[in-house]
């Protein structure tokens, strides 16, 4: 048997291959909402991840590091140490900044870690990781070093030794990952006029340039150009032990706060990101209905254009089964065509996108269920309206 | 409508290339895609380990110059910068009242002296009335108590004597003291060196102790580096070591690691080292950072894989060892050296010649599908 929906579109390919990519390009619009909706939830996440934490000890009281500022001394990862069930403790600071690449500003997270404690960038794209305790960088490959270049982070140059990927702040910001001394100078650092200025502010204060007491002067000012803090403590807890418990006995003992890693995503996801990330899936759902209405209506119209075609088949007694198959078929063929095209497209451009597009296939898949709903459902009323028409219409329109 | 040709070649053309696209998009763009590694061999070669420190240039030993009693400064002979010798003067304390001091001391041992003459005097009177009393008591003229008091009267005048020599001692001895004293008002150099800063001008009065110049001897300029503990095993005295100084970052100078501070600093958690420079090269500015790199150890004959081979998992160190059926298998290794430039000495966990992953462009699973590529 001859296929009705093959002749058809046979016959006027050129119309129904365009209407396909149209179509496809839609749906490609769509699925890229919510790859980046997607990849929105994933740069929250990926700053946890890379982390390699179980537990994250921050200023009591506070969201810090990521949602909030926290600040600690940098000698209590010792004491956090000696806490049951701690296996790795280690400093960690953050901040964002803007550096120089090639004349033009970037905004990075620049990471403060100690070489292989939780914190330290997990893997590499290329290059090596940091060996010198100082002056050397790895960096996300989306900041656009390249190996062997030089950043500057203050006042100090960093080679570029590394490259990671997929290593953001939950903004998306690129890290670059620095030595946690230098980290921590650099974090309140500030530049040398400042420096001067209030060396000489403290010289001019009677309390601290005292006569009588050689060297108060000298000892006051080295003890403001010197910082021991840092963010956080990232905590990896032993084998066996309750994340959770650890957090709590911390957070009670340490009189510190404690996060576990689903307090983190709550965090960083429910709250840090909440609003944006409420905003793009609110798009993400009218986007969706949108393309589902134009999605319905080309195939309802494609079918309404065909009007006088499908009164002809009626007229010589074509059975309205083979018609309603014709008609289905073609509706889901397009859908089928357009969500090839869609997919194919959003995969293509998702990475010229600047900020991390995440597409999931389980999207892909609702979004390829949806599509032959839709399709489904339209062609429904397609075929109302095809098996509606008078034969009549065939010789008499 | 169209000629058939262009429907027949046009239309399965397009199909072609749709479906072409779809495919490569699912199998090598989404999740079902291979993870793409670049491998490399582990490889015997000789390893060397060094650590890295930052220290500042200054003078091993600085002389701080100042008075040793409270005064004023009365002259700065030299200023900063200006190279001296040993023993030149360098400051001139005011002398206030000393000198005037010295004259009244002098006085005093003159009248001493005046003082002694005068006991003399007495002494001698009193001896020769205490022989001729004797006489007479041997002749009975007078009583034996005369005889007895005139005795006692030459007594005292001997030690009234003796009291007199020494004050003109006593008056002697703070003469001199005072003469030294003013003497210790020249404030000259220990040793040659150079004038590293000048903290007082004259006219200011300094308490005893405090610094009027600070000489440095040049040629004991070392860096003093600071190691982060971590990285401080294996140092020793006698290291070679390079040094590079901010202000000439391509040039590497050499040194040798002449002392490690037994005292860390618990703070920062770094071993304090002092780094020699050899030889010591001409205009260093103390306070200079300077950049330290320290040769501990080498091994000739090392089982070498680059550092970002090496993962994480559970808290234990490891590498991806590609099986010969080209699947990934997690092996936990043991490192030996770290170098600077990014080798690592593997102790155990891997052979000569077995395949490792080296970067992977998202992470390794046991049950990953792996393609390896040249470079990602």
């Amino acid at each position: 048997m001859i296929s009705l929906a093959a002749r058809d579109i046979a016959h006027s390919w050129s119309k129904y291959v365009f209407t396909g990519i149209g179509l496809g390009l839609l749906i490609g619009v769509t699925l890229s909402m919510a790859g980046i909706f997607r990849g929105m939830v994933d740069d929250a996440q990926v700053l946890l991840r890379n982390s390699q934490a179980d537990v994250w000890v921050v200023q009591k009281d506070t969201q810090g590091p990521y949602a909030e500022s926290s600040s600690l001394p940098d000698d209590v990862y010792r004491s956090i140490l000696g806490m049951p069930g701690v296996q790795q403790a280690a400093n960690v600071t953050y901040f964002t900044m803007q550096v120089q690449h090639q004349g033009k500003d970037i905004r990075v997270m620049v990471v403060g870690f100690k070489p292989g404690q939780p914190g330290a960038p997990p893997s590499l794209v290329a290059g090596r990781h940091v060996t010198r305790s100082h002056y050397e960088a790895v960096a996300d490959v989306k900041a656009g070093f390249k190996l062997g270049e030089k950043i500057r982070i203050r006042r100090n140059e960093y080679t570029i030794v590394g490259l990671s990927q997929r290593t953001v702040s939950s903004g998306g910001d690129p890290m670059v990952f620095i030595p946690l001394a230098d980290a921590q100078a650099a974090q309140f650092q500030k530049d040398n006029d400042a420096i001067v200025s209030g060396r000489e502010r403290t010289a001019a204060n009677p309390a601290f340039n005292r006569p009588n007491v050689p060297g108060l002067l000298e000892a006051v000012q080295m003890s403001q150009t010197t910082s021991h803090n840092v963010n956080a403590v990232l905590v990896q807890v032993r084998p066996g032990w309750d994340a959770a418990q650890v957090a709590a006995d911390i957070q009670r003992w340490k009189h510190l706060q404690a996060y576990t890693y689903a307090d983190m995503e709550e965090i960083s996801v429910k709250k840090l990101i909440a609003t944006s990330a409420k905003q793009i899936g609110l798009f993400l759902v009218i986007l969706t209905i949108v393309s589902t209405a134009i999605v319905s209506f080309i195939i309802y119209t494609m079918t309404l254009g065909k009007i006088r075609e499908i009164a002809v088949l009626k007229l010589i007694g074509t059975r309205n089964s083979t018609i309603a198959w014709m008609i289905l078929q073609e509706s889901i063929g397009l859908g089928l065509v357009g969500f090839i095209i869609g997919k194919t497209v959003s995969t293509l451009w998702a990475p010229a996108f600047p900020k991390y597009v995440l597409l999931l296939p389980l999207d892909a898949v609702l979004g390829l269920l949806v599509i032959v709903v839709v399709c489904t459902l339209a062609s429904v009323m397609a075929i109302r309206a095809a098996l509606k028409v008078d034969p009549a219409e065939a010789i008499g329109g | 409508m169209k000629s058939p040709l262009l429907k027949k070649i046009l239309l399965p053309l397009i199909g072609v290339v749709m479906l072409g696209g779809f495919a490569w998009v699912v199998t090598q763009q989404g999740p079902m895609a291979a993870t793409k590694i670049t491998v490399t061999l582990v490889t015997k070669q000789a390893i060397s380990a060094s650590v890295f420190g930052i220290g500042t240039v200054e003078a091993r030993y600085n002389y701080r110059i100042g008075p040793t009693a409270a005064g004023r400064v009365k002259q700065v002979l030299v200023d900063v910068g200006d190279s001296v010798q040993a023993g030149q003067t360098l400051a001139v304390m005011d002398a206030v009242d000393l000198d005037a001091r010295i004259q009244a001391a002098g006085w005093a041992a003159e009248r001493a002296t005046a003082s002694i003459a005068t006991a003399a005097a007495t002494l001698k009177l009193a001896q020769t009335e205490n022989r001729r009393t004797t006489s007479l008591v041997a002749r009975a003229l007078v009583s034996q108590s005369s005889a007895d008091t005139s005795q006692q009267q030459a007594a005292i005048a001997q030690a009234a004597l003796e009291v007199a020599k020494k004050e003109q001692q006593r008056l002697q001895a703070e003469q001199q003291a005072l003469r030294q004293q003013q003497a210790s008002l020249t404030l000259t150099a220990p040793v040659a060196g150079m004038i590293t800063s000048r903290d007082a001008e004259p006219g200011t009065t300094l308490v005893a102790g405090q610094a009027v110049l600070t000489l440095a001897d040049p040629q004991s300029y070392w860096v003093k580096a600071r190691i982060d503990q971590s990285q401080a095993l294996g140092l020793q005295a006698g290291q070679t070591a390079s040094i590079t100084l901010r202000s000439a970052p391509h040039q590497v100078l050499s040194g040798k690691l002449v002392r490690i501070e037994p005292l860390s600093d618990s703070v920062t958690e770094e071993r304090i080292v002092g780094i020699a420079f050899t030889p010591v090269p001409a205009a260093l500015s103390s306070g200079e950072l300077a950049e330290v790199t320290l040769q501990t150890g080498q091994k000739a004959d090392a089982l070498v894989i680059p550092n970002a081979a090496i993962q994480q998992q559970a808290g234990q160190p490891g590498v991806w060892k590609i099986n010969p059926d080209n699947s990934p298998q997690f092996t936990p290794v043991q490192t030996g050296i770290h170098s600077l430039d990014g080798q690592v000495e593997i102790l155990s966990g891997l052979q000569a010649d077995d395949t490792i992953v080296v970067y992977t462009s998202k992470a390794l699973r046991a049950d990953s599908k792996v393609k390896v590529v040249e470079q990602l």
